[in-house]
């Protein structure tokens, strides 16, 4: 009863901004039907991968399972997060970028069990408790405009970049781009992270606050506001999507940290009220087998998952699935953090 | 049950409890190593709850009058390193969520208990292990009372336990194959020696009473005495019946002499012919009784002599040319002529001369009791390169169609031979007189027309 009325207000709510569509309450940014040839089945999928970008996935997992018709609704992580723990959203996979957020769906009881040849064949360190099931590592790097740069060695550390800014405010003021860890699910996993790996995050934070930092939601907006030259570099970008982004642009440059590289893994669930869990098990199959599709990784950009022990002195730091990943979701935890990062960045 | 157990041989018994003893002991193995080690994989769990909710209370502190907690990333990653378990907590200030889960209960523990407390109970449709302490967090004005609760699934112990369980029953079953294996052999072994002691009585010869001397275990020690002890015994009273059976014939046999002797002295004296027929039949009768006695005493001599056997160098030729002399007297009362037929070369061979002249005599003996008057008998020696043999061949009436095995037994007779006065004895001592020097009596229908053909034959071979 009390969910029923919460939903009903928030649709009410959106109802009268203009927001949303019209099943949910929550926000859905893109939405695309793909008829299978014959199909006799559907599968719909919540996703914070863009459509530009997994379309080739669908199209090929589509060739070779033609009975199932796919609807794939794209939103952000904390949208996606909302969806299924708050609305009960009706979707049968669940595929985020925010593999925190989709460790507490599976620890606090929204995700079905699954496994299959395929996901047992994953290293241990890709899936939790059978629910949660990894598919790509994905790098945070930076990436710059080599033109802001002229004149200046580019830097190859977080220290060094802070020095980097703080020597040459006049050129990077309002020039440094990074996410809102407020809106941005992703964002705030990075965010987390790095306050975890490194002493200097808080110290980067304060010079990008001091620099009149500009926030975004996504890594595209960043990149294309690189590309355009409003930013001279974009702060814990998805290498993946900054990859495909670049690519054919000049005086673009992605620049790995080399004091560590946060390293996320794009993850897959199933929700519990999913309607055709079999489908879902089977695209599951299809995503954690990209590594038989070296074309697929190509055209999306998104690197499978490799089950090979990182090199020693690697400066690669994986994201581990696991209850750790709970503890800055901890509503206290997260009040803390944001109040903290806001008053760095807006000063 | 208790009859098996007393009817079935000891090495099945043996077996039989050492393998219940072995399931025994694997059972209560199984059972012990699955508790302990499921008792201390619940412990490792009980242990990194509490130390997770020791590092949470150490990052308790009080803002604006605000119990304020900043969780360590440690406290919920600790809990993921052994198993996949989901992970629930709550912190709550004097009845207050400050953060966490609102549902999760909060465990009774009594006023001012400061150590763990940890309860089993059922959240969001599992099992969970559920740790709480409580700590005092001053906020300027008073210490509130916080209660730090972590709760985890038991998915991973389930796991630990199965496994546990699984390795438990394995080595619990492999330790029980192998311990009936064990106490196979050990039956096997302990009664070898009861098999042995069995194997070496049963493989001794029908007179064999000598003691076990072999060396036996100490629990064997009052059977084999109890058997010597037995053997003795029955060797003694054996001896002393055939001493008795040869003291009697012996003092029967010479008064019976001094009988004879008179009775045919009076014989000549008698005139009336009724009285000299009685006579006749009265020294018949002594006659017999004087052979009988003679036999039973040669029966007696064979018996002693049999164990400790002389080997001395005999020709049977000249052993029956003695014979033939003697008996020679007896054979002309009833006109029999006795025909010796010898081989040229001399047959050898190695016996007690006592023993084989008895045999001999009781043969010939036989024959001419056996025969009618003015038939021949004829005594061959023959030597061959593997075989010495002795024949009696004569007229009488054969054995008929006796049992030839039957004959040789003691006081065993013919069926054909109930108008003659004997003992049964005759063929019992030749015969053991053959046995004792490994040859064999073999008879026979003779060949040559009526009578029978009896044969001593030496083998060379042995």
């Amino acid at each position: 009863m009390r969910n029923a009325n919460i939903r009903s207000l928030f649709v009410g709510i959106l109802l009268l901004l203009g927001l949303g569509s019209i099943s949910y309450a929550f926000e859905i940014e893109e939405q695309k039907r793909y008829s299978g040839a014959n199909a006799q089945q559907s599968l719909s999928i919540l996703s914070t991968a863009d459509i530009a970008v997994f379309e080739p996935i669908i199209l090929a997992f589509q060739r070779a399972n033609p009975t199932i018709n796919i609807n794939y609704v794209t939103s952000g992580s904390t949208e996606v997060m909302k969806a299924i723990y708050k609305e009960q959203a009706q979707f049968d996979l669940v595929i985020s970028s925010a593999m925190d957020l989709q460790t507490k769906l599976a620890n606090d009881g929204f995700a079905l069990d699954y496994s299959s040849e395929a996901t047992n064949a994953l290293p241990d360190w890709a899936r939790w408790r059978n629910q949660v099931f990894g598919f790509t590592q994905e790098p945070a790097v930076m990436v710059i405009s080599e033109a802001s740069f002229e004149g200046l060695e580019v830097p190859r550390t977080r220290q060094e970049l802070i020095e980097t800014l703080r020597e040459n405010p006049e050129r990077f003021s309002g020039r440094v781009g990074t996410y809102d860890v407020r809106t941005s699910g992703l964002g705030y996993l990075f965010a987390t992270q790095d306050s975890r790996n490194t002493e200097s995050f808080w110290r980067l934070t304060e010079v990008m606050g001091r620099l009149d930092a500009q926030l975004y939601c996504c890594s595209g907006g960043m990149i294309s506001d690189v590309a355009s030259g409003k930013l001279a570099l974009a702060y814990n970008v998805l290498g993946s999507y900054a990859a495909s982004q670049i690519e054919g642009r000049d005086g673009l440059r992605i620049v790995p940290l080399d004091d560590f590289v946060g390293v996320m893994m794009r993850t897959a669930i199933i929700p519990v009220g999913a309607n055709n869990p079999d489908a879902a098990g089977r695209f599951i199959d299809f995503l954690v087998r990209l590594g038989q599709h070296p074309e697929l990784s190509e055209s999306t950009g998104l690197p499978s998952i490799v089950d090979q022990p990182l090199p020693a002195g690697t400066v690669m730091r994986p994201i581990r699935l696991g209850p750790g990943l709970l503890v800055f979701l901890d509503q206290l935890r997260r009040e803390t953090f944001v109040r903290s990062w806001a008053s760095s960045i807006e000063q | 049950m208790i009859r098996f157990l007393v009817t079935s041989s000891i090495r099945r018994r043996l077996v039989f409890q050492l393998s219940i003893m072995a399931a025994l002991l694997s059972i209560v193995f199984f059972v012990a190593v699955r508790s302990v080690a499921e008792q201390a994989a619940a412990d490792t769990q009980d242990n990194i709850l509490a130390a997770s909710a020791t590092s949470i209370a150490d990052a308790l502190y009080s803002e604006r009058g605000q119990v304020r907690v900043e969780l360590p990333y440690s406290a919920l990653s600790m809990l993921g390193t052994i198993s996949e378990d989901r992970v629930f907590y709550r912190i709550v200030a004097d009845g207050e969520t400050v953060t966490g889960y609102d549902d999760l209960a909060v465990p009774k523990a009594d006023q001012g208990q400061r150590a763990a407390l940890f309860v089993t109970e059922q959240y969001r449709g599992e099992e969970v292990r559920v740790v709480s302490i409580a700590r005092a967090v001053s906020n300027g004005v008073r210490a509130a009372d916080v209660r730090i609760v972590i709760a985890q699934t038991r998915r991973g112990l389930a796991q630990i336990s199965s496994q546990i369980t699984t390795n438990a029953m394995a080595v619990a079953i492999g330790f029980f194959l192998m311990a009936t294996a064990l106490s196979l052999l050990a039956a096997q072994s302990a009664v070898a020696p009861v098999k042995k002691l069995a194997e070496s009585v049963t493989r001794r010869g029908p007179k064999d009473l000598r003691p076990v001397i072999s060396k036996t275990p100490g629990e064997l020690v009052p059977l084999v005495d109890a058997l010597n002890n037995f053997m003795m015994r029955l060797r003694a009273s054996l001896t002393r019946s055939e001493e008795f059976i040869a003291e009697a014939a012996h003092r029967v046999r010479t008064p019976l002499a001094t009988v004879r002797t008179q009775a045919e002295v009076v014989h000549r004296q008698m005139e009336k012919p009724e009285n000299r027929k009685a006579l006749r039949e009265m020294i018949r009768a002594v006659d017999e009784s004087s052979r009988s006695a003679g036999q039973l005493l040669d029966h007696a001599m064979v018996t002693f002599r049999t164990d400790q056997l002389e080997q001395d160098e005999i020709n049977l030729a000249t052993l029956a040319d003695e014979t033939c002399d003697r008996l020679q007297p007896t054979a002309e009362l009833k006109d029999i002529e006795i025909v010796r037929t010898f081989s040229k070369e001399p047959a050898t061979i190695f016996g007690d001369r006592i023993l084989m002249q008895n045999a001999v005599r009781n043969i010939l003996d036989n024959a001419i009791k056996y025969s009618p008057a003015e038939s021949v008998i004829t005594v061959r020696v023959e030597n061959s390169s593997d075989q010495a043999v002795l024949s009696v061949i004569d007229q009488g009436r054969g054995f008929g169609d006796a049992d030839l095995g039957k004959l040789t037994s003691r006081f065993s007779r013919g069926s054909n031979v109930d108008d003659i006065v004997g003992s049964g004895l005759g063929l019992t001592i030749a015969d053991e007189v053959m046995q004792a020097h490994g040859g064999q009596l073999h008879i026979e229908p003779n060949k040559e027309g009526v009578g029978a053909c009896v044969m001593l034959i030496f083998d060379r071979s042995l």
